[in-house]
């Protein structure tokens, strides 16, 4: 479907005009459309958060609790039986700065993907643009990444750490984390609506990607070709990235992010691609 | 052509519609499809056919070369039987679907009300759920606060609205959703059938609110099978058939024909109507083959009328010469409650059958139902031992209209009654 921002001169009532036809082909991405319906996006990210915690006994508090008994469970397993290396800072930081992002990646990837499909009401009966909602999952899932952040401030705070200028990095990082779960979201909301499997695959994928993922060690494990090819997981530029800036590891991610910077666009453009390929049979096959 | 608020050209949609439904007769047969599918999925993903293609072969066109145009400030019903193209239709100029082929141009903000209450969320209370929906239908922020009183009011909750709409009652909850939706003010307004929502005096209130929204010089598309909300409101109708648009015209006239076109269909007053397709319970030693429904009007193509006679025409296959005890038809209405039951227990003489076909009428003197929409059930048994055979959904029928004057009174209630006042004292 076009739109045409035609100004109608002879008519005050006909601001504008819709065209309404088959759209063939790849069609244009129309970010525009998103821009338009940014308060409906704004709701729903409101929705998700007011809904999330309702009848909840600790509500919000769960965003923090997730990670941090990750975090406790890792630390146990990982940093004292399995005497895992940590670039040399104490274990628990170590994995704690890379469960923030982690959960905010897996959760945005778990709401998103079936956010289509658990609005399958609203997709038959409303138009919108469909993009708006797994990126209100994704945007929903940062307030309870800023609340694991918190928690952070303050390890970091007792660990004594003192952030150098590396931090003026930190927003890139979390840039290119929302920027990889909102791709994939993309690509796998998409695929639900038409082929469910893909609410089953979802907990074994964010499964084996954690385990991709240098959370639980780290990637300085590697040596240097494979390190940088390792970057092709975007999720490890940016938990690698998370710890450099914040924590100030001494082995600086270096190429490796730029290789996972650029994996990450490429998901989220092909994504968004696909996702508006697959938009227009969304109402007849949800 | 500025004063054109749609115009449609050529517009077609075509769906593909699954396999009929398997039958599976043994749970065997089942079980083996369940584990064996993923199989022949993954075969034909293989095989680089489109996920299912062969089993979604067959094509439908819910709408085909559908065109016309509509003048800013109209109000067109839209009339036609179900599965007529009516909904893909409303579906495609809200742009929900895409259409399969022609266009639409649409010159101005479109406001579709598919079906109140989408997108309210249980957990949110009445406040709460008044932004989310305003929001979705396309309401800007500033618009839901400055119309949030008026909204509250109309639905009557005010005392309930910082209450989750999951403690509300259902009247509740639907006279909040359909408020929301009756205060946008899109230049557009594309309406199905969500008059038909709450009780009596909240529909007659919504109608109501629908007629003002019509005079304010908004354009107007009106779905429904309610004749009377639509000779109300709309001087204009469309009438398609088949996902064809046969007539646009004055709406009594479309109307006319729409019944005309009606009874002209197997599935019309006097004629057969097969009944092997049908689910069905029962033994099947005796079998219903077909039915046939009529009332007495010739000028009414025998639709039947409220308060008219009603006739029900059967052939009966039996495997055997026997008589049953029990034969009835059973008149439904839209919700699938039981309003009527003739059944022949009740004269407490059996009906003999030869074997074969049998042809048993039956009349009704007085057909007490208002116009609307029934469907017809059908019952052979022999009580208490055998069910022959019941087929709960053997025919939709439509009681028309015939009086044009009582319009409102006759289409309250299911049961139209005939009554005077007889005193009218006033007290003090």
């Amino acid at each position: 479907m076009k739109i045409n921002n035609n100004q109608l001169s002879t008519t005050s009532k006909a601001g504008f005009m819709i065209r309404i036809e088959p759209s063939s082909g790849w069609t244009s991405l129309k970010l525009k459309d998103i821009w338009e319906y940014r308060e409906l996006l704004g709701i729903f990210v409101w929705r998700d958060l007011k809904v999330r915690y309702r009848q909840t006994v600790i509500g919000a508090l769960w965003a923090i609790i997730q990670p941090l008994l990750t975090m406790v469970v890792f630390n146990v397993f990982f940093g004292r039986l399995g005497k895992i290396p940590s670039d040399g800072i104490p274990y628990p930081i170590f994995s704690y700065a890379a469960l923030v992002p982690w959960t905010f990646f897996a959760s945005s990837i778990n709401l998103a993907s079936n956010s289509l499909v658990n609005n399958s009401d609203m997709i038959k009966k409303i138009y919108f643009p469909r993009l708006t909602m797994p990126f209100a999952s994704v945007l929903a899932c940062l307030v309870d990444f800023v609340l694991a952040f918190i928690i952070l401030l303050g390890m970091m705070f007792y660990y004594g750490f003192i952030p150098t200028l590396n931090i003026l990095w930190f927003p890139f990082f979390v840039l290119l984390a929302m920027v990889t779960a909102l791709g994939v979201s993309l690509w796998l909301s998409a695929m639900n609506v038409q082929f469910r499997d893909v609410r089953y695959m979802i907990p074994f994928i964010t499964q084996i990607w954690l385990f991709a993922t240098p959370v639980a060690y780290p990637s300085s494990l590697l040596t240097e070709p494979w390190r940088t090819l390792y970057g092709l997981n975007p999720m490890v530029g940016v938990v690698e990235g998370f710890r450099w800036a914040l924590l100030n590891t001494d082995t600086s991610p270096g190429p490796m992010i730029f290789v996972s910077f650029f994996v990450a666009l490429m998901i989220l453009v092909s994504g968004i691609y696909y996702f508006r390929r697959m938009e227009k049979m969304f109402a007849d096959v949800i | 052509m500025s004063d054109i608020a749609i115009s449609v050209k050529g517009l077609s949609k075509k769906y593909h519609i699954g396999e009929k439904h398997k039958r599976f007769n043994r749970f065997g047969d089942q079980m083996v499809d369940i584990v064996m599918s993923p199989f022949r999925r993954a075969g034909r993903l293989l095989s680089g056919q489109a996920a299912g293609a062969s089993e979604l072969d067959q094509e439908f066109w819910a709408l085909r070369d559908v065109s016309f145009n509509i003048k800013h400030g109209e109000i067109i019903g839209i009339i036609g039987h179900n599965g007529a193209g009516k909904s893909t239709l409303l579906k495609i100029l809200s742009r929900i679907t895409e259409p399969t082929a022609g266009y639409a141009d649409v010159y101005g903000k479109v406001g579709s009300l598919l079906e109140v209450g989408t997108g309210f969320h249980p957990e949110l209370t009445g406040r709460e759920n008044v932004y989310l929906n305003g929001s979705i239908l396309g309401m800007r922020r500033l618009e839901i606060e400055k119309k949030f009183d008026e909204i509250v009011d109309f639905a009557e909750i005010e005392k309930f609205i910082d209450t989750p709409v999951k403690h509300y009652s259902s009247g509740m909850y639907v006279r909040l959703a359909f408020s929301v939706a009756a205060h946008m003010e899109p230049e557009i307004l594309l309406i199905d059938e969500v008059l038909a929502v709450g009780d009596v005096a909240f529909q007659k209130k919504s109608l109501g609110k629908m007629e003002n929204v019509s005079q304010q010089g908004r354009t107007v598309i009106f779905v429904s099978h309610n004749m009377n909300a639509l000779q109300r409101l709309c001087p204009q109708s469309i009438l398609l058939d088949h996902g064809q648009l046969v007539t646009q015209d004055k709406t009594d006239k479309v109307i006319e024909q729409y019944l005309s076109v009606a009874s002209s269909k197997a599935t019309g007053p006097g004629s057969w109507i097969d009944l092997s397709g049908q689910k069905r319970e029962g033994t099947g030693k005796i079998r219903f083959e077909s039915i046939k429904y009529a009332g007495n009007n010739p000028s009414l193509s025998y639709h039947p009328y409220a308060n008219g006679p009603f006739e029900v025409s059967v052939n009966l296959i039996s495997k055997a010469a026997c008589s049953v005890g029990s034969m009835a038809v059973i008149i439904f209405d839209r919700y699938g409650t039981k309003l009527v039951n003739a059944d022949t227990l009740s004269h407490g003489e059996p009906i003999n059958l030869q074997e074969g076909r049998n042809t048993i009428t039956l009349r009704m003197d007085q057909l007490h139902l208002n116009p609307g929409m029934y469907t017809i059930g059908l019952w052979v048994a022999d009580p208490p031992i055998e069910i022959y055979d019941y087929i709960s959904s053997a025919t939709l029928f439509e009681v028309v209209e015939t009086e044009k004057e009582d319009i409102r009174v006759q289409s309250d209630g299911v049961v139209p009654v005939k009554f005077q006042v007889v005193d009218a004292v006033e007290k003090s």
